[in-house]
This record gives structure tokens, C-alpha cells and sequence, in this order.
């Protein structure tokens, strides 16, 4: 009964169902799982209670971006067959059930138990869910695949800002204890259950051949790089375009993450010696901005790339990005403002371009195996999320051996971000349409539809 | 299920994400301040 109601059949939209009911079932999904760049709350709590060192305790969050990039990846063509409510589900089961295996391991003060729970079980929810609803928006809104990828992207982003302060209000009225943790964790996971219900029960898949009213497909595409072809997932690997994007997908991630993963005490330390120094509570400001921007840079930049092209969107996330990282070297701890504000555009940059690349795998490969190609890209962020803090952690930290401080502490770190930049954007200027060779044959196409509904 | 015909639907599921969007974002706003004016 339960796999009938998740099949891929049961979800196709009835006439007239309105597309601007998927985006609140994708947000759904990535509210919720956004919640995992709030995990640093529970850091502190976890190590005083449970005698953790700092790196144990960012095991289980660690695994779960680990879990990301791996699960997306494998599942990607999975999610694909077995349709957005399958996934939806899959994701919410886990990302639920890893939250109420890690209220065990709390309560029982078993640390294993959190890893596994939150890190390799609710890993794999993330990155289901992260997939779950891409490919769908890109079929209801193939006249603004950028802006309907972006709102749901958007809400991984905004996920943590909403995650960050109830999280630390549960731990408030719980306590820091083994038992507090356990019961916030044990909240967590029914909540975001029945939140990311909402998903499971309202997405739908377009009929087939069904367009936007007054939407006409073009014929030939006025766009160089948009495809009217189909590329399966397996074929897509195959092509230099995308190693090219998993390239400036990695780079410029990693470039966001140099000041993300430290944007807190990078702030502080730039600023400790001037008469403008930055406390702990305006450094945590500075860390909510760099969440607004990284999350409305999602909606805005991807819903900007439908007017623009995708590539000439990323020559501005990786050409002004190296810029403004060079202003930011520059400047040193001359002006705050400057600061702040270049550190936001480039935060705007980051969540930017992982809002932009569904859209841009649809112009290359069509809209076909667009979910399972992009779980296989999201392989690049794996890579980044260890690229970027192993960067900027490494160089601060021999800096500080040498005995330099303020800006000193980071600036060598900002070359070599300008440097991955613009070695993106160079690989972005590569990206030329996929051959004919790896398009999916004409006379198949009626298979590749069946495949497609299976 | 025609949502033309179900605006609750439609009203429900977009409060159902806004709601706790609007939670976080004023959350957002009390820390900003603290950078500039706090």
C-alpha cells in the first residue's frame, strides 16, 4: 500500500494542478535539511557533557556532508526512476531516524550512537532530500529552470537560520546535559518528520507533455549551450563538460568556504588590533549575514542566470569573486565596511552557484537524468568542504606559529582563493554544447520517456 | 485535487514554509544589529 502511494505513478498532476505548489514541497524538504549548518550549536554541549574534543564532535556533522556527496551520488539515478515522493520519503525517514538514533546515543552518553545517527544515517537523508525535488522543478518550470531551483535551493541555506536559534532555545529549556541533548535531538526529529511530510504528500510530476500555458519549447535553441537532446547520467560523465563543472563547482565552493567554515573568528582576528575590534556578539552577526547572503545569493543569482546564461552567471561568481577576494587582501583591516561587505558578495557567489548548476546541467544535458547527474556532481562539494577549511585552517595555523597576526593570519589563504577563482573561470570558458555522440538516439526517445515514467 | 478550486491548499502550503522562514528571519535581524549597533 505504502510503495503504491510513493510510486512515481501516483504522482503525476491531475489538470489544472497548480505548479507553484512544488516549491513549498521542495522547501519543505531543504528547510529542513538545511538544519545540518546549524549543527555547531549542538558542538559545545556535546563536549562538555560527554568529554568530547573539538574535532570529535564535528565527526558526526563531517560524515553527514560526507553522506551528501555520496548518497547523491549513488542515489541520484534511484531518486530518478523512483520519483520525487519516493525520495521525499526516503529522505524524511532518514534524516528523522538519525536524529532519534542520535537521542539515543545522547541519552545513553554512547558517542558512536550520534555518529552514526546523525552522520552516516541522517547523511543519507541529506543527500536524498538535497536531490529529491531538482528535477521535478526543472520539468514544471522549464521556462525559468534557474528561479525554480533557486527557491528551493534557497532553503537549504535558509535552513540554518531558522535551525540555529531553535535549536539553541531547546537547549535552554532542556539544558546542555546528556539528557537535554537527547530530548532536543528527540524533538528534532519528530518535528522536522512531520514538516518535511508536507513534501511527500504534495509534490507531483508533470504529465507528460505537459508546458507552461502560452510556453512553447524552442525549436532550435537561441542559446548556444541549451539543449533540446537528452544525455543519460552514465553518459554524462563521460563528456569534458562535466569534469569542466564539477571543476568550477569545486573551486568555487571551496572559495566560499575559506571564509564560511571561519567567518567568526577570521572577523575577530582581523579586526583585534584596530579601533573598531569586533566581540563575540557582533562576530556572530557578521555570521548571520554571511547566511543571508549565502542564501538569498541562491534565489537571486540562479533566478538571474534564466535572463543572463549560466555561463556568463559564473564568470561573475568566479571573475568578481577573485576581485573582491583581492579587495579584501588589499584593504587588510583598513575599513570594516569593505570587509563585511565583500565577504557577503562573496558569500552571495557561493550559494549562487549551487543554485545555478542544476540549471545549467538541464542546458547541457537536457532535463532527461538532470537529478542523478547532479547528485553526481555534488561529489565537488565533498571534495571543497575538506579544499576550503583544510586551506584556511592550515596556512592560519602556521601563521600563527610564525608569530604574524590580524589579516597576515589569512591573506596567503585569499591568494590562493584568487588563484582556484580564476582557474574556474578559465574552465568555465571551455564549456562548449555536449557532442552528439553521447545524446541519447532519436529512435529511443519513446523508451527514454518510458524509462523516464517507470 | 484542482488547486484553482482549493486556495487553501495553496495558502496552507506556502505558510507551512514562510512561517518558520519569518521565525529565522527575525532571529537574523536581532544578531545583524549587533554588528553595527549592538
Amino acid at each position: 500500500m505504502a510503495v503504491t502511494f510513493l510510486d512515481r505513478s501516483r504522482t503525476v498532476a491531475p489538470e489544472n494542478w497548480s505548479r507553484w505548489l512544488i516549491p513549498p514541497a521542495a522547501l519543505s524538504i531543504h528547510l529542513a535539511i538545511g538544519q545540518a549548518y546549524a549543527w555547531s550549536v549542538f558542538k559545545t554541549p556535546l563536549e562538555k557533557s560527554m568529554d568530547l574534543s573539538g574535532t570529535l564532535s564535528s565527526v558526526p556533522f563531517q560524515l553527514a556532508i560526507v553522506m551528501l556527496g555520496l548518497s547523491a551520488a549513488v542515489g541520484g539515478t534511484l531518486v530518478e526512476r523512483k520519483g520525487p515522493r519516493w525520495a521525499m520519503f526516503v529522505s524524511m525517514t532518514c534524516f528523522s531516524t538519525g536524529f532519534l538514533v542520535a537521542a539515543l546515543g545522547a541519552a545513553t552518553a554512547q558517542f558512536w550512537l550520534v555518529v552514526l545517527g546523525y552522520g552516516l544515517i541522517g547523511g543519507i537523508g541529506l543527500g536524498i532530500g538535497y536531490i529529491s525535488p531538482v528535477s521535478t522543478l526543472i520539468k514544471w518550470f522549464p521556462d525559468r529552470p534557474g528561479m525554480a531551483t533557486g527557491i528551493a535551493i534557497m532553503g537549504f541555506g535558509g535552513g540554518a537560520l531558522i535551525a540555529s536559534p531553535w535549536s539553541t532555545s531547546m537547549l535552554q529549556t532542556f539544558g546542555s546535559t546528556t539528557g537535554g541533548i537527547a530530548a532536543a535531538f528527540l524533538v528534532h526529529g519528530l518535528v522536522y518528520a512531520v514538516f518535511m511530510s508536507l513534501g511527500v504528500f504534495l509534490v507531483r510530476v508533470p504529465r507528460e507533455g505537459w508546458r507552461p500555458a502560452g510556453w512553447q519549447p524552442p525549436e532550435k535553441s537561441e542559446k548556444a549551450l541549451v539543449t533540446t537532446a537528452r544525455v543519460s547520467a552514465a553518459n554524462a560523465i563521460r563528456t569534458p563538460q562535466f569534469w569542466c563543472l564539477w571543476i568550477v563547482l569545486c573551486f568555487n565552493v571551496t572559495a566560499g568556504i575559506g571564509i564560511l567554515e571561519k567567518a567568526a573568528p577570521m572577523i575577530t582576528d582581523f579586526f583585534r588590533h584596530t579601533a573598531v575590534p569586533v566581540g563575540t556578539a557582533a562576530a556572530a552577526g557578521f555570521v548571520a549575514l554571511l547566511s543571508l547572503t549565502n542564501m538569498l545569493g541562491r534565489f537571486v543569482w540562479s533566478s538571474t542566470s534564466d535572463l543572463v546564461g549560466r555561463k556568463n552567471i559564473y564568470r561573475l561568481y568566479l571573475g568578481a569573486g577573485a576581485v573582491l577576494y583581492l579587495i579584501i587582501a588589499v584593504a587588510g583591516n583598513t575599513s570594516k565596511l569593505v570587509f563585511v561587505l565583500c565577504a557577503m558578495v562573496i558569500l552571495s557567489f557561493y550559494g549562487g552557484g549551487f543554485a545555478t548548476v542544476p540549471a545549467y546541467l538541464k542546458d547541457l544535458f537536457g532535463s532527461y537524468q538532470v537529478g542523478a547527474i547532479h547528485g553526481r556532481l555534488l561529489t565537488a562539494w565533498s571534495v571543497a568542504g575538506v579544499l576550503g577549511p583544510m586551506i584556511v585552517d592550515g596556512i592560519a595555523d602556521h601563521e600563527t606559529a610564525l608569530g604574524k597576526q590580524g589579516p597576515d593570519l589569512y591573506t596567503t589563504s585569499f591568494y590562493i582563493m584568487i588563484g582556484l577563482l580564476v582557474v574556474g573561470f578559465i574552465v568555465n570558458e571551455f564549456v562548449r554544447p555536449v557532442h552528439g555522440r553521447y545524446h541519447e538516439p532519436a529512435a529511443d526517445s519513446g523508451v527514454a520517456a518510458e524509462k523516464e515514467a517507470a | 485535487m484542482n488547486s484553482t478550486r482549493r486556495p487553501w491548499l495553496m495558502t496552507l502550503a506556502w505558510l507551512w514554509v514562510a512561517v518558520p522562514f519569518a521565525y529565522g528571519g527575525y532571529e537574523l535581524i536581532l544578531k545583524v544589529i549587533q554588528l553595527f549597533g549592538g
